[in-house]
């Protein structure tokens, strides 16, 4: 992929529904969207986050100001060409339920009327690029996927004629905690690869400040209260509205900002099953190691096996384990990796990388000696 | 049966096989006219009603009211105008009544195409006609193909009552060969071909929704 990224510029752009006089949506805003960066737009409801996203693919035409993508004026342009060179990701995800997959994703591409080959390519590298085999999802309709499936499919249809600009309206904002912080990473790991510039809109100040490059963040009638790098606005918010918006708690919010491969990970005694009991038994003894993580054939944790359950003889079996530890992947934050640990019976973490596979382990306490090191304020 | 015919003279049937044949075309031509013209008239109402809402109610009164008309007052209203015998006559009629019907099922399904679809066509790019031809149509179609399923099987059974104003079909077989010479076997082909036609168009149309929304039924597997 060779497109480059945008530089996105909203010049005292303002808008205004309803009757002249009426109260302003976003006011006199002002913010440049530097290329290839992920800028978050957060604020309360009713601070004009969505209305200012859609005023740059004009589902919102500014009532006042000026917005340009690479120095264009977005209204020099007509919309429908406009939009097909911006991606879009809603969180309702807003798939065809008529198309298959491979069809949704190809749309923008065949509105562009792309040779029918070069469409079915593209497809299939970016049903590769969200991990979504394609022999295995070509075909499916919308409705017979997970929620995390369409929302994948969701990226990838934004991203099918490789904009140089995505828009993203609350993407991951209607499904389960876990599942949010899996393709919160997924899009990291993506973004880390396109490089697009992304405008995200949320009303979480803990995604905003995971996803951001930038935060722009917006009160009441949209006006900007700070734009600036996460670290800089949890360290120093630039009022009051920013401090109690980020929350008394942003030291800790200050780990989201630190990852679990920033952290050396200890490396657990291995067993599989099969081994003799009595061999795993003297090993975890010479190791002085009160608890061995058991692996399948694929590396992946079955669970942990303690010294004490290794009575007898015979073989290691599968069931012995007893699973417990939460799995976080390196790209999950510290806080996030804290939050699982404190809600689980083990207070270790099981790292593993995108196929499961065991990676090491990471422990509340490593976590908390960071915390230590960090400037965290009273 | 005065004249001591079987109740049912199969004999009769054999022999008039042609006849009955080219009433239940008859029968066909005038339902798809009818369904045909309906649908492209409703389909101009119910787009005209999507972008000006307050075409609604009145649109759905007025072909309520011709929908509450009996089927032998309106054809008998209409001869002064349009003649007796006259297809303009029968089609006029039998427009009229599908439109409540296709109106009302191309407004529902239209409606229910979920606001994020809509939302999702239009950011990507989508013109106002490319949207509702390839996006919205077909996701409304099981709705609209409902309608038209309701609207032919009425209509199949109206067509009979064209006979009363002097055109062929199977309802010509009930009236004029049937009732005016007390042959029941003939009110008994037509009735039972009329029957079967609606049958026919029921399944048929079904079967083609099937074929046109796979879609619609993967739903019930997934999820």
């Amino acid at each position: 992929m060779t497109s480059s990224a945008a530089v996105v510029r909203l010049e005292h752009v303002s808008k205004r529904y309803g009757p002249q006089g009426g109260a302003l949506a976003v006011s006199d805003l002002s913010l440049e969207i530097p290329a290839g960066e992920i800028v978050v737009l957060v604020g309360p409801s009713g601070c004009g986050k969505t209305t200012t996203m859609k005023m740059i693919n004009r589902l919102i035409e500014p009532t006042s100001g000026r917005i340009t993508i690479d120095g264009e004026d977005v209204m020099s342009l007509p919309a429908v060409e406009l939009r097909r060179r911006i991606g879009y990701v809603i969180q309702q995800v807003g798939l065809f339920p008529h198309l298959t997959v491979a069809e949704n994703v190809a749309v923008v591409p065949r509105l562009l009327r792309w040779p029918p080959g070069q469409v079915k390519d593209r497809v299939e590298e970016l049903l590769d690029l969200v991990r979504l085999e394609p022999a295995t999802y070509r075909d499916r309709y919308p409705a017979a996927l997970s929620g995390g499936e369409r929302q994948r499919v969701g990226v990838a249809r934004a991203l099918a004629a490789d904009p140089p600009l995505m828009l993203m309206d609350e993407p991951f904002g209607a499904v389960d905690p876990i599942l949010r912080d899996r393709l919160q990473n997924e899009f990291l790991r993506l973004q880390a690869q396109v490089r697009k510039t992304v405008v995200f809109v949320t009303h979480d100040v803990d995604e905003a400040i995971k996803m951001a490059d930038r935060i722009a963040i917006l009160q009441r009638g949209g006006i900007l209260a700070q734009y600036d790098t996460p670290d800089t606005i949890l360290a120093n918010p630039a009022s009051e509205f920013v401090a109690r918006f980020v929350g008394a708690d942003r030291g800790l919010k200050r780990l989201s900002l630190a990852c679990v491969r920033d952290l050396p990970l200890s490396q657990p005694i291995t067993a599989r099953p099969g081994e003799p009991r009595a061999a795993l038994r003297d090993r975890l003894e010479s190791a002085a190691a009160d608890y061995a993580l058991l692996l399948d054939e694929q590396d992946r944790p079955l669970g942990w096996i303690g010294r004490r359950d290794l009575g007898g003889e015979g073989a290691v079996a599968a069931d012995d384990a007893t699973p417990g530890s939460p799995t976080v992947q390196p790209e999950t934050t510290l806080r996030d990796a804290l939050s699982v640990m404190l809600s689980s019976s083990v207070q270790l973490g099981v790292v593993v990388d995108e196929r499961e596979r065991v990676l090491g382990l990471i422990s509340v306490d490593a976590i908390s000696a960071t915390l230590g090191g960090a400037s965290v304020e009273p | 049966m005065t004249d001591g015919r079987p109740f049912i003279d199969l004999d009769w049937i054999v022999r008039n096989l042609d006849d009955i044949w080219q009433r239940t075309a008859d029968h066909v031509v005038l339902t798809v006219l009818a369904v045909g013209i309906g649908f492209a008239i409703s389909m101009a109402l119910a787009l005209a009603i999507r972008r000006w809402r307050v075409l609604q109610a009145p649109v759905l009164a007025i072909s309520g009211t011709l929908y509450s008309i009996p089927s032998l007052a309106l054809f008998s209203l209409l001869i002064p105008f349009t003649g007796i015998q006259s297809l303009l006559t029968a089609e006029t009629a039998l427009v009229s009544y599908t439109i409540l019907i296709l109106v009302r099922n191309l407004i529902a399904g239209l409606d229910g195409v979920p606001p994020e679809v809509i939302e999702a066509a239009e950011a990507m790019g989508y013109g106002d006609w490319q949207r509702l031809w390839r996006i919205e149509l077909p996701i409304a179609l099981p709705v609209i193909i409902a309608g038209v399923r309701i609207a032919t099987v009425t209509t199949v059974g109206l067509v009979t009552v064209t006979a009363l104003i002097g055109l062929n079909s199977l309802g010509s077989l009930i009236v004029n060969v049937g009732l005016a010479r007390f042959f029941f076997t003939a009110t008994l082909v037509g009735s039972l071909g009329a029957v079967a036609l609606a049958v026919a168009a029921d399944v048929g149309l079904t079967a083609l929704q099937r074929v046109l929304t796979p879609w619609a039924r993967s739903r019930a597997l997934g999820t």
